[in-house]
């Protein structure tokens, strides 16, 4: 079982890394593959700056990985992150997952996304036209990331 | 000297990504920093000790009871946004 994690510092090829990641994958029956890419909200977002806290972030990851594997039945697991400054149609993050069937990939898939937008050690900040903002996540965020939470 | 790094919005707070602080005589854990903050720096303080902020003792997520000494890095991390 294969984890690849990575904290991307310029941009990354994202189709090359889905081809990798799919050729590795072997037998699984199931791969899911999720990119989130910066929005431009029409014209208003002029870049995104993001920001990590080297090796914490990192290891922030690592921890958010081992819960999914831990959960789901997982035969690969990629992650590749940026930080430093980005555009408009650019890729933010990619996350693959394979798994021998879909149940397990798509779920896996999810929660890592859930716990990378509310757990993982970044910080964002919007570029506009009318100057810098500091995001956090949505209510909508937190609420996905609870879903996963077990009784 | 400890070293002081804050992240997202505390930076612009704070000037800038690090300091370098002297720990008063008795400050031993985060909470007592802070205090030694806001003597200097109310603004500053206030925002540090808002409840959806965390912090980190040597790379180590610590509270505000978290335990602090000379040649400690101690990071504030203020609500994250990933992904």
């Amino acid at each position: 079982m294969a984890i690849t994690i990575s904290i991307a510092e310029k941009a990354f090829d994202h189709a090359a890394a889905i081809e990798r990641f799919s050729s590795a994958v072997g037998d699984a029956g199931a791969i899911v593959t999720f990119s989130g890419n910066v929005r431009g909200e029409g014209g208003s977002v002029k870049a995104l700056h993001l920001e990590q806290f080297p090796g914490v972030t990192e290891r922030s990851i690592r921890d958010i990985v081992d819960k999914a594997i831990n959960r789901w039945t997982l035969d690969e697991v990629l992650v590749i992150h940026r930080v430093g400054t980005m555009v408009p149609g650019e890729a933010i993050v990619l996350v693959c997952t394979a798994s021998a069937h879909r149940r397990d990939a798509f779920e896996a898939a999810d929660f890592l996304m859930d716990y990378l937008k509310t757990k993982a050690y970044f910080w964002k900040k919007e570029v506009t036209k009318s100057g810098e903002t500091w995001i956090e996540p949505r209510g909508v965020d937190y609420a996905d990331a609870a879903r996963w939470e077990r009784v | 000297m400890a070293r002081l790094l804050f992240f997202g919005k505390l930076s612009d707070l704070a000037g800038g990504r690090e300091q370098m602080v002297t720990l008063q005589p008795g400050v031993d854990t985060v909470e007592g920093l802070i205090a030694q903050i806001a003597d200097g720096d109310k603004p500053l303080a206030t925002a540090l000790t808002h409840s959806t902020n965390r912090f980190a003792v040597n790379e180590t997520i610590a509270d505000l009871d978290g335990a602090i000494t000379d040649g400690d890095e101690i990071a504030f991390l203020p609500p994250v946004s990933g992904g």
